[in-house]
C-alpha cells in the first residue's frame, strides 16, 4: 500500500507541474553573443544611440571578466555563453491595444500557470476584482498592460523598459545603472549588454501607487537567457508594492536567467518589492532546471527612506540572488525576508547584502532556510556599517530547517562595523523537522507530505506574513508543492 | 466490538539500528465495544503509553504477533491518518508543540483531511468556524487560543484541554485518552471530564488510561484494566480502580507473578 504510493508520487514529481511549452512562433537572434547581436537587439527595439552605446559597453567590460564560480556554495557544469540565443519575440503584426487582442495561447498559458483568480478576474474584467495591474513578460516582449490608464491617471508610470527607454530617455538615462552599474558582475554586465525587457516604474512626488503592481515572467523559448531589466523610481514621499512571479516550462538543456533589478528610493520614499520564484528546479538530479543568477539592489537614496524586500524562492537548479540595501540616508531602513526552499539536487546560495551609509540606518534580515533531498542551501549575508552611519543597528535572524539525511544548510554571515557607534545582532538556528512533531499531526488524519508542508508553513510564517495579501494562499500551496517526495 | 487486540506483542527499536529490539508490550488482550469506557491503570512503565502508540500506528514500534482490529477490521496495516480518518483518536499524554501553525488552521486541516481520507466533502469555513466556536466554548477555550500556534507556551492544563476539543471537533469512534488528568487543576479536571462525558454515546468507546481513581470518578468506567509489564494482569468493574487506591499496585503485581 504504502509503497504503492511511494511510487506513484514518484511517477508524478517526474512531470514538473508547470512543464509544457507554449507553440508560438518567434523571431530569434542568431546564437551566440557579439557586437552585431547587440547591435541586432538594439535595432530590433528600435533604442536610441545612447542606448546602443550603453550596452557595448557593457560588453566590452563583461568581456574582461570573469564568471564569479570560486565564492558561491554552488556548482555546475561550465555556460557556453556562444550556444545561447539573446534574443526572441512571439511574432507580431503590431502591438496590441487590449487584451482581446493577445493570442488566446498566451492567455491560455497564464492560465495554466495559475496566473491566480485576481489577475485573471482583472483579465475577464470581473467587477469588485482587486485592483492589480498586470505587465506580463512573455519571454522577452511584454504582451499586456493592463490597468495603465488609472495609472496614468495618478501619474504613475508602470511600462516594459523598452517603451521607457523610447519615451522617458531622461529618466531612464539617469537611472538606469545608477544603482548596479554596467561593470558591477559578470552576470549584471552580460545583462546590462543584451538585456531585452523587463518593467520600468516611476512613482512621482507625494504619490502612492493606488494598486500593487505585479509582473510574471517566463522563459519560454529553447535556449534563450533571460535577461529582464527592472528599474523602479520612486520619487520624495511616494510608494509602491511591486510583486514579481514566474514559473518555467520543463526543458532539457540548462536556461540562464541574469537579471538586474534597480530600486531607487528618494526622500521619504517607500518600497516594497516581493518575489515568489518557482522557475523548473530540473529533475531529481537537477538536470534541466533553471540557472537563476539575479543581481538586486536598492538605494535608498533619500532621508527616512524605506526599501523592503520579500522572497519566496522555490525553482531553480541554481539560485544565486543578494536583493541589498544601500542605506545612503539618514533614517533610511532597509529589509530582507526571506524564503528559500531547496528539494533534491537543488542549490541555493542567496542572502543580502546591508551597507548602512547614513546615520541612524536600520536593516532588519530575516531568512528562513528549507533544505530537503539532496539540496543545498546557503544564506550568505553582509552588514556592512560605515564609519559615518553613526546610530546604525541591523538585526539579523537565520533559521534553517533541515528535512531528511542528505542535504545541507549553512549560513555565512559577514559582519564589517567600522564604527563603534552601531549596533549588530546576529541570531541563528539550525533544526530538524521531529518526528513527534509528524506522528502528531499524522495521527489527526493529516498525511505525511501535508504534514511536512504544514510544519514547514508554520517554520516560514513570519515571513509569509510579510507577502501581499494576494500571494500568501498561492505561497502557502506553492511550499507544498515544492517540497512533495521529500519524506517517506 | 470496536476495537479487539489479541494477544498483541510489540517491540521498539532502539534509535541506531544497533543494540537489542526491546519488548514492551507482552501478549495483551482486551475488548472493547461500542457505548462502553474502559479504564486501563498500571505502574509507569508499564507500557500503557506504548499501546496507546502502537495502536494509532507511530513509528518505531514493531509489532511481532498478534493482531488489533478496528470495527473488524485490521488496524496494524494502516498509516497513522488512516486509522484517524476510520474514527480513530489519540488524546497523547505529552501534546507536541508545531511553532508558527494557528491551531485554528491545524484543526481546520485535521478535519478536513479526515473528510476527503473518507471520501466526504471538505467542511466550508464558515461551517467550520461555527463548529469550533461552539465546542469551544462548551470547554471554557477562547477564540484567542485558537489563534495561537499549537501548543506552543501553553500551559500543561491547557494542552490537554486542547486536546478534548480536537477530539469534540473531530468525532472519533474510539478515543483513546492518555493521562488526560495529568498537569489539570481540579476546576479544569471537571471541565475536561464533562466534555469528554459530553461525547459518550451508544456508538462511541473511550479507553481511559490514568493514575488516578480520582478521574474515574467524573468518567464512570464500565471495566478497569490493570497493566504491568506488558500486558493486563487483572480485569473488573469500578471497583477494581478502589481496591487499588487502598491497596496499591504491589498486591497485585505480585499475585500476577
Ligand atoms: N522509544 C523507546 N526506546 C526505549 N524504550 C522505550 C521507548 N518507548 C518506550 N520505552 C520503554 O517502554 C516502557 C513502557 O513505556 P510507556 O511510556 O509505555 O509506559 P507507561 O505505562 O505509559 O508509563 P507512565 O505511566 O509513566 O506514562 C518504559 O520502560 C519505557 O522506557
Ligand atoms: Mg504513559
Amino acid at each position: 500500500m504504502a509503497d504503492q504510493e511511494t511510487i506513484q508520487q514518484v511517477e508524478e514529481l517526474k512531470k514538473y507541474k508547470y512543464g509544457f511549452e507554449t507553440e508560438i512562433e518567434t523571431e530569434k537572434a542568431p546564437k551566440g553573443l557579439n557586437e552585431d547581436i547587440i547591435r541586432f537587439i538594439s535595432a530590433r527595439k528600435n533604442e536610441p544611440e545612447w542606448m546602443l552605446e550603453w550596452r557595448l559597453e557593457a560588453y566590452r567590460l563583461w568581456k574582461q571578466m570573469e564568471e564569479p564560480h570560486h565564492w558561491a556554495n554552488v556548482e555546475y557544469e561550465p555556460i557556453d555563453y556562444q550556444d545561447l540565443y539573446y534574443y526572441a519575440a512571439p511574432k507580431q503584426q503590431k502591438k496590441p491595444k487590449s487584451l482581446d487582442e493577445i493570442d488566446p495561447r498566451i492567455l491560455e498559458t497564464y492560465e495554466k500557470l495559475g496566473i491566480p483568480l485576481k489577475e485573471q478576474m482583472v483579465l475577464a474584467g470581473v467587477e469588485g476584482a482587486p485592483k492589480v495591474a498586470v505587465d506580463a513578460v512573455f519571454d522577452s516582449v511584454s504582451v499586456a498592460t493592463t490597468f495603465r490608464e488609472e495609472l496614468e491617471k495618478a501619474g504613475v508610470i508602470f511600462c516594459p523598459i523598452s517603451e521607457a527607454i523610447q519615451k522617458y530617455p531622461d529618466l531612464v538615462r539617469k537611472y538606469l545603472g545608477s544603482v548596479v552599474p554596467q561593470g558591477d558582475n559578470f552576470f549584471a554586465a552580460l545583462n546590462s549588454a543584451v538585456f531585452t525587457d523587463g518593467s520600468f516604474v516611476y512613482v512621482p512626488k507625494g504619490v502612492r501607487c493606488p494598486m500593487e503592481l505585479s509582473t510574471y515572467f517566463r522563459i519560454n523559448e529553447k535556449k534563450t537567457g533571460q535577461f529582464e531589466r527592472t528599474l523602479i523610481i520612486v520619487d520624495e514621499g511616494g510608494y509602491v508594492s511591486y510583486l514579481e512571479g514566474c514559473t518555467a516550462p520543463m526543458r532539457d538543456e540548462h536556461q540562464l536567467h541574469a537579471a538586474v533589478v534597480e530600486l531607487i528610493a528618494e526622500k521619504d520614499a517607500e518600497i516594497k518589492y516581493s518575489t515568489v520564484q518557482n522557475w523548473y528546479p530540473g529533475d531529481e538530479e537537477g538536470r534541466g532546471g533553471v540557472y537563476n543568477f539575479v543581481t538586486k539592489r536598492a538605494d535608498c537614496r533619500g532621508d527616512n527612506s524605506k526599501v523592503s524586500w520579500t522572497q519566496v524562492e522555490t525553482g531553480s537548479a541554481i539560485t544565486w540572488k543578494y536583493p541589498s540595501c544601500l542605506l545612503r540616508g539618514d533614517n533610511s531602513v532597509g529589509e530582507f525576508y526571506s524564503i528559500a526552499i531547496s528539494n533534491n539536487a537543488q542549490q541555493v546560495d542567496s542572502g543580502t547584502k546591508m551597507v548602512h551609509l547614513g546615520r541612524n540606518t536600520k536593516s532588519r534580515i530575516i531568512s528562513k532556510g528549507i533544505s530537503a533531498g539532496k539540496s543545498q542551501n546557503t544564506y550568505r549575508g553582509l552588514v556592512s556599517v560605515h564609519r559615518k552611519a553613526h546610530g546604525a543597528r541591523n538585526f539579523t535572524q537565520c533559521d534553517s530547517l533541515l528535512i531528511g539525511e542528505k542535504c545541507g544548510a549553512h549560513t555565512v554571515p559577514y559582519i564589517q562595523a567600522k564604527t563603534p557607534h552601531a549596533k549588530v545582532e546576529h541570531e541563528a538556528t539550525t533544526s530538524k523537522i521531529a518526528e513527534d512533531q509528524l506522528f502528531y499531526l499524522r495521527a489527526r488524519g493529516i498525511p505525511e507530505e501535508e504534514a511536512v508542508a504544514l510544519i514547514v508553513n508554520g517554520f516560514v510564517r513570519e515571513v509569509i506574513q510579510k507577502l501581499p495579501m494576494e500571494f500568501m494562499a498561492e505561497t502557502q500551496k506553492l511550499i507544498g508543492i515544492s517540497l512533495e517526495g521529500s519524506v517517506g | 466490538m470496536l476495537l479487539e487486540v489479541k494477544d498483541l506483542r510489540a517491540v521498539v527499536r532502539p534509535e541506531e539500528d544497533e543494540g537489542e529490539a526491546k519488548e514492551i508490550i507482552k501478549g495483551l488482550s482486551l475488548s472493547l465495544d461500542r457505548g462502553e469506557v474502559h479504564a486501563i491503570m498500571g505502574p509507569n512503565g508499564s507500557g500503557k503509553s506504548t499501546l496507546s502508540h502502537v495502536l494509532a500506528g507511530k513509528p518505531g514500534y514493531e509489532v511481532t504477533s498478534g493482531e488489533a482490529l478496528f470495527d473488524g477490521e485490521d488496524l496494524l496495516g494502516l498509516e497513522p491518518e488512516e486509522r484517524a480518518a476510520k474514527g480513530l483518536f489519540l488524546a497523547m499524554q505529552y501534546p507536541v508543540e508545531i511553532p508558527g501553525v494557528p491551531y485554528m488552521q491545524f484543526l481546520k486541516v485535521a478535519l478536513n483531511s479526515q473528510r476527503k481520507l473518507r471520501g466526504e466533502d471538505e467542511l466550508s469555513t464558515p461551517d467550520f468556524m461555527r463548529l469550533v466556536r461552539e465546542k469551544a466554548q462548551a470547554l471554557g477555550i477562547s477564540m484567542d487560543m485558537l489563534k495561537r500556534p499549537v501548543n506552543v507556551g501553553f500551559s500543561g492544563g491547557e494542552k490537554k484541554r486542547m486536546e478534548v476539543l480536537q477530539m469534540a471537533v473531530l468525532e472519533p469512534k474510539l478515543c483513546v485518552l492518555d493521562e488526560i488528568d495529568s498537569g489539570l487543576d481540579i476546576d479544569a479536571l471537571k471541565v475536561v471530564a464533562d466534555g469528554v462525558n459530553a461525547l459518550r454515546g451508544p456508538e462511541r468507546g473511550f479507553l481511559v488510561i490514568t493514575h488516578y481513581q480520582r478521574l474515574l470518578n467524573y468518567i464512570e468506567p464500565d471495566h478497569v484494566h490493570i497493566m504491568a509489564n506488558g500486558r493486563i494482569i487483572r480485569s473488573g468493574g469500578p471497583e477494581l480502580a478502589h481496591e487499588l487506591e487502598r491497596e496499591g499496585y504491589a498486591a497485585f503485581v505480585e499475585d500476577a507473578a
